[in-house]
């Protein structure tokens, strides 16, 4: 019904008639879905259906024209979760000035604003705040315009350390507030995301990003970490206060235990032991290592010899 | 369909009875009450779907001498005003509408692009950018937070504190839902606790549930979402030093201004942070590598940590 509504206005938009393809595409439908919408319009119009008060199509080979919209000439007023979709979406690309030419979104944010009427005053209820290094955010940006490989240094939280590498971008995505460069590296040759606020000193390179037919874009439906099935298992019984961790990483047999009290017993796959000693150890005593026994002496082994230094 | 364009064609108020006659589709009279009671179930189930859609139908009587209410849409009301977009702006705008994933949201982003195109202005809504974002992606309770608040009505939900076994009830005048920092926060007012409350969506067990009539509270005039949930959520800055070994601490140092080496040859580093308990867990994690020189109370929190660590 809403697409219908829309169709007239929109042919009448446009004199010199629209492709059936150009207009299944504008409206998110199939071209056979759209033939049977406009079917449906053939017959309606103003009471008396004499003509002139029909809508009347006129169809040209691939082409369609309005030639009688029977008073239907402009596109129902924007509703209110359509106009604070935009908005809102607008004003957050204000913060994101990397993104999108900010003079642009003001003028547009203004004019949508003045179009959209009473509705836009509810954008209100939804606020969007978001970081980003605008700087890095538009060079990855044109990197994927121009469709350059990138020149970067990375850093790595679980290993602590700076890494340089070249990479092929593929897209970028927001998750969870931050924003991922996903590119083939050729460095481990895979796909991996980059989170930008870890990236430093990127140059756009002058060869083509090129990522090879086994680059994959990664489906994120079950989160950003997807351990693999073969890696070691890391036992930890959690104090309540870190049950977060439970939320936070996949966490595999997880069991409710008295000692401590609420507390959680919870399974973590890595294949990375020094990320696993850094979680402990962050965790400041609020986890214990139940499984590798080696991990436990590590944990314990690095805080005696820090305490040994603040006496010191 | 035809029922829009009989009442968008008239400035006069046309009663069901001469709607009936005149728009086709409708179960025409033949006296019996079969016919009538057909008719009658149709016809308010049509303006039930046009209010739904946004359609402003209204009610009244064109002049003193008629017997009964008739229906009209005023076009005023129905039309989208005027909208032009420059290239830049409608490049601005398809971008924007592409950062909507939910149900509620990402519907509406796509209802708003079709009745802009509709309106003659050409927004490319797939874009050259290869871009995934999610701004409002993997929440549940986003789509009945959001509605409640755009209908301001009264919110019920179980919430649960990350140290909390189990959830309290919690009923809440909900004023908006706030991105910040990559999480997703309701803010409202706590019946019970008679204050304002900032609530982690995340935090929410199960669907909330709006009751009560929409319209049923006022938000603050000179509200600012983001700034309740800085003042709840964050907190004031503080300086620190630390002492890091050289060669170590890559993370820490890439937010940090290095003061140069002290006697012993360790690097000093100032950095400032507003969840100082946070930073603590993260030099707990670097071991003997790094120091806390000051303030006082980082060192003792760090010490603290370490302690339960080398007992664990």
């Amino acid at each position: 019904m809403t697409r219908l509504l829309a169709l007239v206005p929109y042919l009448e938009a446009r004199p010199d008639g629209v492709l059936m393809a150009d207009a299944a595409r504008d409206f998110g439908v199939g071209e056979a879905q759209l033939r049977r919408d406009l079917e449906l319009l053939w017959v309606c119009g103003l009471p008396g259906h004499g003509p002139g008060d029909l809508v009347d199509l006129s169809f040209e080979g691939d082409r369609v024209r309005v030639t009688d919209t029977a008073g239907l000439v402009r596109p129902l007023r924007l509703a209110t979760d359509e106009a604070v979709a935009l908005v809102v979406a607008l004003r957050a690309l204000l913060e994101l000035p990397g993104l999108a030419e900010t003079d642009a979104v003001s003028r547009a944010l203004l004019k949508v604003s003045a179009a959209a009427g009473e509705p836009a005053d509810l954008a209100g209820a939804v606020t969007v705040s978001i970081d980003a290094r605008e700087q890095t955010l538009a060079v990855v940006r044109q990197a994927l315009e121009a469709g350059r490989a990138l020149h970067l240094h990375y850093y790595v939280p679980s290993r602590d350390e700076r890494t340089e590498r070249t990479v092929d971008p593929m897209r970028l995505l927001l998750v969870e507030g931050h924003w991922y460069l996903e590119a083939w590296c050729r460095r481990v040759e895979g796909t991996r995301l980059f989170r930008l606020d870890r990236i430093d000193d990127l140059t756009v390179l002058d060869e083509p990003s090129a990522p090879p037919e086994q680059a994959r874009p990664r489906d994120l439906d079950d989160g950003l970490y997807q351990p693999a099935e073969d890696q070691p298992l890391v036992r930890l019984r959690l104090d309540r206060s870190a049950r977060w961790v439970a939320d936070y990483f996949p966490v595999e047999e997880v069991v409710g235990v008295d000692d401590p009290p609420g507390g959680l017993s919870v399974a973590v796959r890595t294949g990375d032991p020094a990320w696993a000693r850094r979680l402990v150890a962050s965790l400041g005593g609020a986890a214990r290592v139940e499984d590798p026994p080696e991990l436990a002496d590590q944990v314990r082994a690095a805080a005696r010899a820090a305490l040994a230094r603040y006496s010191d | 369909m035809n029922l829009v364009f009989a009442l968008l064609g008239t400035r006069q108020y046309v009663t069901a009875e001469r709607i009936r006659a005149i728009v086709p589709g409708y179960e025409p009279a033949d006296g019996s009450d079969r016919a009538d009671e057909a008719f009658k179930r149709m016809f308010e189930r049509d303006k039930a779907d046009l209010r739904e859609l946004g359609v402003p139908l209204e009610t009244g009587r064109t002049s003193v001498f008629d017997t009964e209410d008739g229906y009209r849409i005023a076009r005023s009301e129905y039309e989208l005003p005027e909208i032009t977009l420059t290239g830049d702006e409608a490049a601005a705008v398809g971008l924007a509408l592409r950062l909507w994933q939910s149900a509620q949201l990402g519907g509406a982003a796509q209802g708003a692009l079709v009745k802009l195109r509709a309106a003659g202005v050409d927004v490319d809504g797939a874009g050259t950018l290869p871009l995934q974002p999610r701004l409002d992606g993997g929440e549940p309770a986003f789509d009945a937070c959001y509605t409640a608040a755009r209908d301001r009505r009264l919110l019920t939900f179980t919430y649960a504190r990350p140290d909390e076994d189990t959830g309290v009830k919690r009923r809440v005048q909900p004023w908006g839902v706030v991105s910040w920092h990559g999480r997703w926060y309701l803010v409202g007012h706590d019946l019970d606790r008679d204050a304002p409350r900032v609530f982690r969506l995340s935090r929410i067990s199960g669907t909330p549930r709006a009751s009560g009539p929409p319209d049923a509270f006022t938000p603050p005039a000179d509200l600012d979402l983001a700034a309740v949930v800085a003042r709840q959520v964050g907190r004031p800055e503080h300086v620190v030093v630390l002492l890091a070994r050289p060669g170590t601490a890559v993370g820490l140092r890439r937010r940090a201004t290095d003061l140069g080496p002290d006697d012993a040859g360790d690097d000093r580093l100032e950095l400032r942070t507003t969840e100082p308990w946070a930073l603590a867990d993260e030099i707990a994690a670097h071991g003997p590598d790094v120091l806390v020189e000051s303030p006082p109370e980082l060192r003792a929190a760090v010490v603290e940590r370490l302690t339960r660590l080398a007992a664990s």
